[in-house]
């Protein structure tokens, strides 16, 4: 299997093996994630393309970068007067490889990383398309499921907008190569779509449907929680009302499996009570630290090969 | 002639050809479309005749389109089973049908159809065609965007 001078955009691209290599090259790389010297990705250039403001996905990227050694340009939309001017992605992108050896897209519109692909003469990794794809988020919740619970049968719950949230689609993709039995948990109206569902039953996925945690807390091992967004509501009190009944805290817990484990992609806007952290089952700030040895497996991995050329 | 004509009795109304190709058995009232998807316009100089709505014992009703002096390529044409899957290719010389071909449907459908996702890249000004894998079974088939990977079904309501 050889890496190098593909482009990440999809976990529909991806085959079971290919994300176990991902996720078995993040276990040798994490002590370079916490801080070990290395001078692997020396002379190398990443350059962050943020169309869209992010975050932990662009420091994340930064950060594993930087540790292994390789240099970052970030470029937004703001600093880059061509970008302000109106040129074409394409354009941008036929530029961009030129000037680095691996670019990070974030883009508002879906599809973009694909078509961004075709016009790049480096590995282009999708860091967010839209409402589409976000396959390094993914990468790093398998690896958080996989350090802190286990990737094989796993009864998880998805709670909250499923219908919006990207992270969710290209997560239970995913899961499906791991015999997940998958239980959807959102307020109505923000269920998951028709066409996700059945795409995801052609998967093979095993799906259920519930309006409560208080349903499933009993039977799951993890338990992922995510936004739901003031703006999908008519009014503030609705909003609250609902989001009040899908909060995470410490009695809800009580009937929960000993070794569940709670996941956020963060930002958490009171999904989950601060209570909860000092708890055993929060995983949610070890998850964002995960995406540094996941970014890092990637980064290497494109950027060098696995070995076996 | 009569009242009660049958479909090939109406066919000959439209003269018949010496060269050329007849698209047979299109499904009715696609025939506009099938020229629109073939790239033939308004500014063609090839000479078409275009028979909507006639009895059709196969059919119920169907259309027929003769392009004279012309003989398409049978993979150029495949796309049209997009919306008309049971149209017949004839290769007509000296006014005989020389060749028959039936359309198959493409795995990759370049151009022709628009997204169904308004907040698609492929539908800005991005330098690409629009691009779509078929899924799904012969007689009804999925469109998945290569793009976004949105699905939708109904190929008449998406063309461009
Ligand atoms: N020389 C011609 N000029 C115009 N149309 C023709 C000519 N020969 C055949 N056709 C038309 O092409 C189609 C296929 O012809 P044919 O193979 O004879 O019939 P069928 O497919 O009904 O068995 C029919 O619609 C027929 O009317
Ligand atoms: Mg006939
Ligand atoms: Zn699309």
């Amino acid at each position: 299997m050889v890496f190098g001078k593909r482009h990440i955009l999809s976990m529909r691209d991806f085959s079971r093996e290919e994300i176990d290599l991902i996720l078995d090259r993040a276990l040798e790389l994490e002590p370079y994630a916490k801080g070990k010297r290395s001078d692997r990705l020396k002379g190398k250039i990443l350059a962050n393309l943020f169309f869209e403001p992010s975050t932990r996905t662009r420091i994340s990227f930064e950060t594993a970068m930087k540790r292994l050694g390789g240099e970052v340009l970030n470029l937004d939309s703001t600093e880059s007067s061509s970008i302000a001017k109106g040129e074409t992605l394409a354009d941008t992108i036929r530029v961009i490889s030129a000037y680095a050896d691996i670019i990070v897209l974030r883009h508002p519109k879906e599809g973009s990383a694909r078509l961004a692909s075709e016009f790049s003469s480096v590995p282009l990794i999708n860091g967010g398309d839209g409402a589409g794809h976000h396959p390094t988020q993914t990468l790093l919740d398998l690896y958080t499921i996989k350090r802190e619970s286990r990737l094989d049968g796993i009864s998880i719950a998805l709670v909250g907008d499923l219908k919006y949230g990207r992270t969710v689609h290209s997560l239970s993709i995913a899961l499906s190569f791991y015999g997940a039995s998958i239980k959807l948990v959102s307020p109505p109206g923000l269920g998951m779509s028709e066409t996700m569902k059945s795409d995801l039953m052609d998967l093979g996925a095993e799906i259920s449907e519930h309006d409560s945690i208080q349903d499933v807390i009993g039977d799951i091992d993890v338990l992922y929680v995510t936004r739901i967004q003031k703006e999908r509501f008519p009014t503030l009190s609705e909003y609250n009302k609902v989001a009040g009944s899908y909060r995470i805290d410490k009695k809800l817990l009580e009937s929960a499996k000993d070794d569940l484990i709670i996941m956020h992609p963060l930002p958490r806007v009171g999904e989950i009570d601060p209570e909860v952290d000092g708890t055993k089952h929060a995983c949610y700030f070890k998850q964002a630290f995960y995406g540094v040895p996941v970014r890092m497996a990637l980064l290497t991995l494109l950027l060098e090969g696995d070995g076996d050329e | 002639m009569s009242e009660k004509t049958t479909g090939d009795e109406q066919e000959l109304r439209v003269r018949k050809i010496e060269n050329g190709t007849v698209i047979d058995q299109i499904t009715a009232g696609q025939a506009l479309n099938v020229l629109k998807i073939l790239g033939i316009t308004g500014s063609t100089d090839a000479v078409i005749s275009l028979v909507m709505n006639v009895p059709s014992k196969k059919m119920g009703l169907k259309d027929i389109v003769k392009i004279e002096d012309r003989e398409l390529d049978p993979g150029e044409v495949d796309r049209i089973a997009l919306i008309a899957p049971r149209a017949k290719i004839n290769i007509i010389r000296a006014y005989d049908v020389v060749e028959k071909h039936s359309v198959y449907l493409p795995r990759v459908i370049q151009g022709i159809l628009r997204c169904a996702n308004p907040n698609c890249i492929s539908n800005t000004n991005e330098p690409v065609r629009s691009k779509f894998v078929v899924e799904g079974s012969e007689d009804k088939p999925i469109f998945r965007c290569f793009y976004c990977e949105e699905r939708f079904e109904n190929a008449i309501e998406h063309l461009i």
